[in-house]
């Protein structure tokens, strides 16, 4: 049990990174960045590759520099270059293949092996015992947090808002939309690149295709979030993303440790999880409105019913 | 104050939708003039307006504005010094964002307003509220709220506030109460009236409403085929009623005045 505990903590704490990125160009921006795929690989083949020649807190700065890179991509497409933004998501993203396997030496994984790694030298320290990789990949996703949080209260972030609210308004502003959109693509690619870089160390290992689907857990865990904690603000969206990717690591370890579904059935159950998480405000408007209705029939007078 | 020198824009060009918006049209407002513009629908008016702001580049002439050449300055940069109402309230806040937030952007414009990593200060704050309780609409006391919870009256006063909260050069007007129900429109035309005069901006208005086109200002001009067909100030304007206007419109082109909106109103 409590192993279940430690590893839906830990994972779901690095991964409410991407769902922290898709909550600034999805929510914030109001723009479906497919990037997210391929960047989230991207930062983790960087990330090994850097801390396999021996310098794994560099590893993690490179790692968001990365991602940041593939958003201004994506970003210059649509802004400069006029490519819708899903279009340009998706192009970016299968470009990144490439660079991806290019960055693991052309290989399709890269493995650390031997190597120290930022989550060996912190359990080195000896003070959190088990826990210490949950408690050092909380710590980096809680400051990316605070800093995000802290970002979009000042000009530029409230610019960046904005652009995702109503865009004539920024350009009455003085503000350039195309800069702010760039502005926030990079932003929202860097945090999928720590969370893939962070990923990458945790497990040691980078895989060409560790990133697929990932952009829709992404989504999936947002949604869980805001379902549980509701929408509005901003300090609420990002706490959000935290407890919508632990709870979905949760429900994610729990049906793996009883063996509910097994291995082969996973990305099935992904799925299913997804589209009912996807779904869940629907549903749950669609049975208040059935409840209210069944509720109004009975107080009915007799004859009446059934209109 | 303003130069619009003999400029043209043709839209699709060479495609069967093509039209030839503004015909070499120049125009010329000293500082401080508030100039309303009336015309038929298509005659140009919102065209003349987004020309001036940088909505599009025109094809042929020039804009310049305070001595200095706009023509090629893209929207965002004039709009430093061009302030903007739509006549769609929703156009010019953003709805999820609070009051505060949206004046904190207005305030961009300014010179102190540009360090991109600084946050509101507790004096703007206090500047902001000031400023919103000239409107008298107990906005001061909402600050905090989203702007997606005001009416459209409300909407369209804010900003109005925020395209005046730096004072801007030039304030365009784009039938910014057509939409508003008329006590609303009245007073937001009051708004306009106080705080154009109270900081002497210079003010260029379409409206579709006439005695409002006489009333307000010092100077109208109408609107015909993307051209200026009259152009009345000072003791002629004076004495005009919307009748003599309409007999000077026909005898400028030679047609009535087909906009219904202005023969209703």
């Amino acid at each position: 049990m409590e192993l279940i505990i430690r590893t839906a903590l830990e994972l779901g704490f690095q991964y409410a990174l991407v769902a922290m990125a898709l909550f600034l160009s999805f929510r914030v921006l109001d723009i479906a960045d497919l990037t997210t795929d391929g960047c989230f690989v991207l930062g983790a083949a960087v990330s090994v590759t850097v801390t396999a020649a021996g310098h794994p807190f560099l590893a993690i700065p490179a790692a968001m520099a990365a991602g940041a890179c593939a958003g201004f991509v994506t970003a210059f497409l649509q802004t400069r270059l006029g490519v819708p933004s899903i279009l340009a998501g998706i192009v970016t993203n299968t470009g990144l293949y490439t660079v991806n396997l290019m960055v693991m030496g052309w290989r399709s994984n890269a493995s650390l092996l031997g190597t120290d790694t930022i989550f060996i030298k912190f359990s080195a320290l000896g003070v959190f015992g088990e826990w210490s990789n949950v408690i050092l990949s909380a710590a980096v996703t809680i400051l990316a947090g605070t800093l995000l949080f802290w970002f979009l209260g000042t000009r530029l972030g409230l610019s960046i808002r904005a652009t995702g609210d109503n865009r004539d308004m920024v350009r009455a502003s003085s503000v350039n939309p195309t800069f702010t959109v760039t502005v926030g693509l990079c932003v929202a690619n860097a945090l999928t690149g720590l969370s893939g870089g962070v990923v990458g160390q945790a497990q040691r290992s980078a895989d060409i295709n560790s990133g697929t689907g990932i952009v829709v857990i992404g989504l999936a865990c947002l949604i869980i979030g805001e379902t549980v904690l509701g929408r509005r603000s901003i300090l609420k969206g990002i706490i959000a993303v935290m407890v919508g990717s632990i709870a979905y690591r949760f429900i994610y370890a729990i049906a793996l440790y009883t063996r509910v579904v097994p291995v082969e059935g996973l990305k099935l159950l992904t799925a299913a999880i997804v589209g009912l998480s996807i779904a869940a405000p629907t549903i749950k408007s669609w049975t208040a409105f059935q409840l209210r209705r069944a509720g109004r029939g009975r107080n009915l007078p007799a004859g009446k019913e059934g209109r | 104050m303003l130069y619009v020198d003999h400029i043209s824009k043709t839209f699709n060009p060479g495609t069967v939708n093509e039209k030839k918006a503004l015909t070499d049209l120049s125009l010329h407002l000293a500082p401080g003039d508030f100039t309303t513009i009336i015309g038929s629908n298509g005659a140009g008016k919102s065209t003349l307006l987004n020309a001036v702001a940088g909505t599009f580049y025109v094809d042929e002439g020039s804009v310049r504005l305070d001595g200095r050449d706009i023509t090629y300055v893209p929207d965002h940069r004039r709009s430093v010094v061009i302030g903007r109402l739509f006549q769609d309230p929703l156009k010019g806040t953003a709805p999820n964002m609070t009051i505060e937030e949206n004046l904190a952007l207005a305030f961009l414009r300014s010179a102190q307003g540009k360090r991109p990593f600084s946050r509101i200060s507790r004096k703007e704050k206090d500047m902001f509220r000031e400023r919103l309780s000239l409107l008298d609409m107990g906005l001061e006391d909402r600050m905090k709220q989203p702007v997606g919870l005001l009416s459209g009256g409300q909407r369209q006063a804010l900003t109005l506030l925020m395209a005046t909260l730096v004072t801007p050069k030039l304030l365009l007007l784009d039938e910014h109460t057509a939409a508003l129900d008329p006590g609303t429109a009245r007073k937001v035309l009051d708004l306009t009236r106080s705080i154009v005069e109270e900081h002497s901006i210079t003010c260029l208005m379409v409206t579709h409403n006439m005695h409002q086109a006489l009333e307000l200002g010092n100077r109208t001009l109408m609107m015909a085929a993307g051209r200026i067909v009259l152009d009345v100030s000072g003791a002629e304007r004076a004495g005009m009623t919307v009748d003599d206007l309409l007999s000077r419109f026909k005898a400028g082109t030679g047609k009535a005045l087909d906009n219904d909106r202005i023969l209703l109103s």
